[in-house]
């Protein structure tokens, strides 16, 4: 799936301003969820459930539910990097998101022109996967695993 | 903050791993999400509960809530700023660039020698470009007077579109 930078959809509103910054914390492990939520918000449940769809549809929201961290189950996560030349660049997009392990995957402007985010059950899968993507495209995949990660909290607001 | 890898990781058991595949998805947009989700895995939505509430706790699931398009958002401009630190001060300087506001991911990194300098890895989200810049500007100046001498170069990555984001799939 590629797409350019940003789609077309209805403005959000305060509402949905506020809804966003409310789920960007912990969502309640509850029997009905979504109405705690309209609760704290002064809304009814439907229309959090009817707002959340929305967002979703419109591609204001990528996700909701659950964000895991594999490698605190095992797993891992490595950020990887190619250099793409540029009249095999469509080919290339298709062929590295094709794999499940493909979490992520951006163009940005750099000799190092795509980078994307491998998700793997074991360690060992990343470097496959590395070798793999290799072996279709035919260009090497550079590896960047997480040293150490630094504190940032969630601070992105909505405005 | 450093999830280690591998060391001691607690072990998922099968029903673990059927509610990360009936959830990396997303939750069901249904007043009762949870007990969908129990219907769909074979077990009590109260073990739903206990067992999501354990992957918080132990890290496996680090929120549970909403990832917003930083693009759909107004956040248009979305530079990964990367930076050459001296080894010595990088964990020092990462925690203090990691502060900053308008950082939204800050990470050590290996370096790829000779093609890749750069160990100290910040995202930087703005409206702009400009703003970007102005943002990676203050990095410098932060990195300038407390490490004078510690930053030997950097760059900055505009991405110019999402190829794809849909996060973790385990496989069936």
């Amino acid at each position: 799936m590629s797409e350019g930078l940003p789609p077309p959809r209805d403005p959000i509103d305060e509402i949905d301003r506020r809804l966003i910054n409310s789920l960007q914390g912990d969502f309640p492990l509850s029997h009905r969820p979504y109405g705690v939520v309209a609760d704290r918000l002064g809304i009814g449940e439907e229309e959090v459930i009817r707002r959340l769809r929305r967002l979703l549809a419109d591609r204001v929201l990528t996700r909701f539910g659950p964000m895991f961290q594999i490698e605190r189950a095992g797993g891992a996560f490595c950020l990887a990097a190619m250099e793409v030349p540029g009249e095999r660049w469509s080919t290339v997009v298709a062929q590295v998101n094709l794999r499940p392990e493909v979490a992520h995957n951006y163009r940005r402007e750099h000799r190092l022109n795509m980078w994307f985010v491998l998700a793997t059950e074991t360690p060992d899968g990343i470097e496959a996967c590395a070798r793999e993507i290799e072996q279709s495209t035919g260009l090497a995949v550079h590896l960047f695993p997480k040293e150490r990660e630094y504190f940032v909290g969630m601070k992105l607001e909505v405005r | 903050m450093n999830a280690p890898y591998n060391a001691a990781a607690p072990l998922l058991d099968e029903i673990d791993r059927c509610l990360i595949r009936a959830t990396q998805g997303g939750l069901p947009l249904l007043p009762k999400p949870y007990e969908a989700i129990a219907a769909r895995v074979g077990i009590p939505e109260s073990e739903v509960h206990q067992r999501l509430a354990a992957m918080l706790e132990n890290g496996v699931i680090r929120r549970i809530g909403a990832v917003p398009n930083h693009y759909a958002l107004g956040y248009t401009a979305n530079g990964m700023s990367v930076w050459n630190v001296d080894d010595a001060v990088i964990d020092a300087a990462g925690e203090k660039v990691g502060a900053l506001s308008f950082v939204t991911h800050c990470y050590r990194r290996p370096r790829r020698l000779p093609d890749w300098p750069y160990n100290l890895f910040a995202m930087v989200h703005g409206a702009s470009r400009a703003e970007v810049m102005a943002h990676v500007d203050e990095i410098r100046a932060l990195l300038a007077h407390g490490f004078p001498g510690a930053e030997r170069g950097h760059e900055v990555l505009f991405s110019t579109a999402i190829l794809k984001k849909t996060g973790l799939r385990l496989r069936d």
